[in-house]
């Protein structure tokens, strides 16, 4: 990284009180302070977020796109784990 | 399947995940050559945002009233934000702000010639936003299904944000043709100027395109160029008729058999032209671009510097 270009950041916004914050992107910041103002600026020009949580890009680890059929794999066969695999009678209401 | 997908070659599976309408990610697999369109492409559409922003910023010293100086400023602001969006995707695919913006300023870039042609009245301001960011919808809308997912929901972005720009675009036209003749005649000679440099916003038609083809089979591409030149065509001539304004163009006629218009052929000598650099404009956009660049140099760096120093202090206080 040459001096001129400041870090990447990834921005994450929550749009409405009691939602998560979701990312929306990213953009460059010399440090914290000034990444969630430029957040403001570029993210919320129309009341898009009412908190905005920023992290340094170099700082997310993530699982690897190639290895996903693998990696995911052990959640695919386990149908037991959702309600639609069991038979309720139609007598019982309310579960 | 399993079996067919150990014969698949990389790009076979790559093909396949795009026919199935699924979404490539940064981190995924792709041919170098999709990789190279995307940044080329993406880059050239954030440049444009960012010249984009000289000819409305020319008015916004000059607009007619604050309502029209705040609506202007908010819009240029948009485009910043676009711009922004747009390299921010890019840099997903490995290339730098830094290598991007070095290109524009360079020359070795390209951005959309429709930003070499001068405005020269406040009836451009309605122009711009009428006819330029309405053909910018067009090309854009399409671009929200873009196979590549950074791209994509950069777009859904800026789509959102555009509709504002082409009504006060058209709200500008219509307040100044139903005025004085005098601004019904700056509104018809905006017109006059705008209409074929939009119409040249599509790029090529599609037998001079070599590239579309592929950008089609990769679904970067969704229509073709001659198909959203069509398409803007049918959506302008009415809106300039309810404006009683004149598209110069005499070929202009509603054919029945294709429930089309038909019209008249861009001046293509003049498009490679300002494609080449040529433009009335292209020398002023390219130095305010790289003047703006240098005289903040010193904001970049007391940026760097702030930030070193309060990390410096916040090091010492833990
Ligand atoms: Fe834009
Ligand atoms: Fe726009």
């Amino acid at each position: 990284m040459n001096q001129s270009e400041w870090p990447l950041w990834e921005v994450f916004i929550r749009s409405k009180q009691g939602l998560d914050h979701k990312h929306v992107g990213s953009l460059h910041a010399a440090d914290a302070t000034m990444a969630v103002q430029n957040a403001r600026d570029v993210y919320t020009r129309r009341l898009e977020g009412v908190s905005i949580w920023v992290v340094e890009s170099k700082h997310i680890h993530a699982s690897n796109p190639d290895d996903a059929d693998a990696f995911f794999d052990p959640a695919a066969d386990k149908v037991y784990r959702h309600p639609t695999f069991y038979e309720v009678p139609d007598s019982i209401k309310h579960m | 399947m399993e079996t067919l997908e150990k014969v698949l070659t990389p790009e076979e599976q790559f093909q396949a995940r795009i026919d199935a309408d699924i979404r490539i990610e940064p981190k995924d697999w792709m041919p170098d050559a999709y990789r190279k369109t995307l940044i080329r492409q993406i880059s050239q559409h954030a440049h444009s945002e960012l010249v984009g922003m000289l000819p409305e910023g020319n008015w916004i010293t000059r607009a007619p009233s604050l309502k029209r100086k705040s609506i202007l400023l908010a819009k240029v602001q948009d485009e910043a934000g676009h711009g922004l969006y747009l390299y921010s995707a890019a840099e997903t695919l490995g290339t730098t702000r830094d290598q991007m913006l070095a290109d524009l300023h360079s020359g070795k870039a390209k951005y959309s010639s429709i930003f070499n042609y001068p405005t020269l009245s406040w009836a451009d301001m309605g122009c711009v936003g009428w006819l330029v960011d309405g053909a910018a919808i067009l090309n854009q809308v399409p671009l929200c299904r873009t196979s590549y997912g950074p791209y994509a929901r950069a777009m859904v972005r800026v789509c959102k944000e555009e509709s504002f720009h082409q009504r006060q675009g058209f709200e500008i036209m219509q307040t100044l043709c139903e005025g004085a003749p005098e601004q019904k005649a700056m509104a018809q000679e905006a017109l006059n100027r705008w209409w074929w440099p939009t119409l040249m916003m599509f790029g090529p038609k599609d037998e001079d395109s070599p590239n579309t083809a592929q950008s089609m089979n990769w679904r970067i591409k969704r229509f073709t160029n001659d198909e959203l030149r069509q398409k803007f065509v049918d959506m302008m001539v009415p809106q300039a008729e309810f404006l009683g304004l004149t598209v110069p163009d005499e070929k202009v006629k509603w054919n029945e058999e294709r429930q089309a218009y038909d019209f008249g052929e861009v001046n293509w000598d003049e498009f490679w032209s300002v494609v080449k650099g040529n433009g009335l404009c292209n020398h002023e956009r390219l130095q305010a671009r790289v003047q703006a660049h240098e005289e903040g140099a010193w904001v970049r760096e007391a940026a760097n510097a702030h930030a070193a120093k309060r990390a410096a202090r916040e090091a010492v206080a833990a």
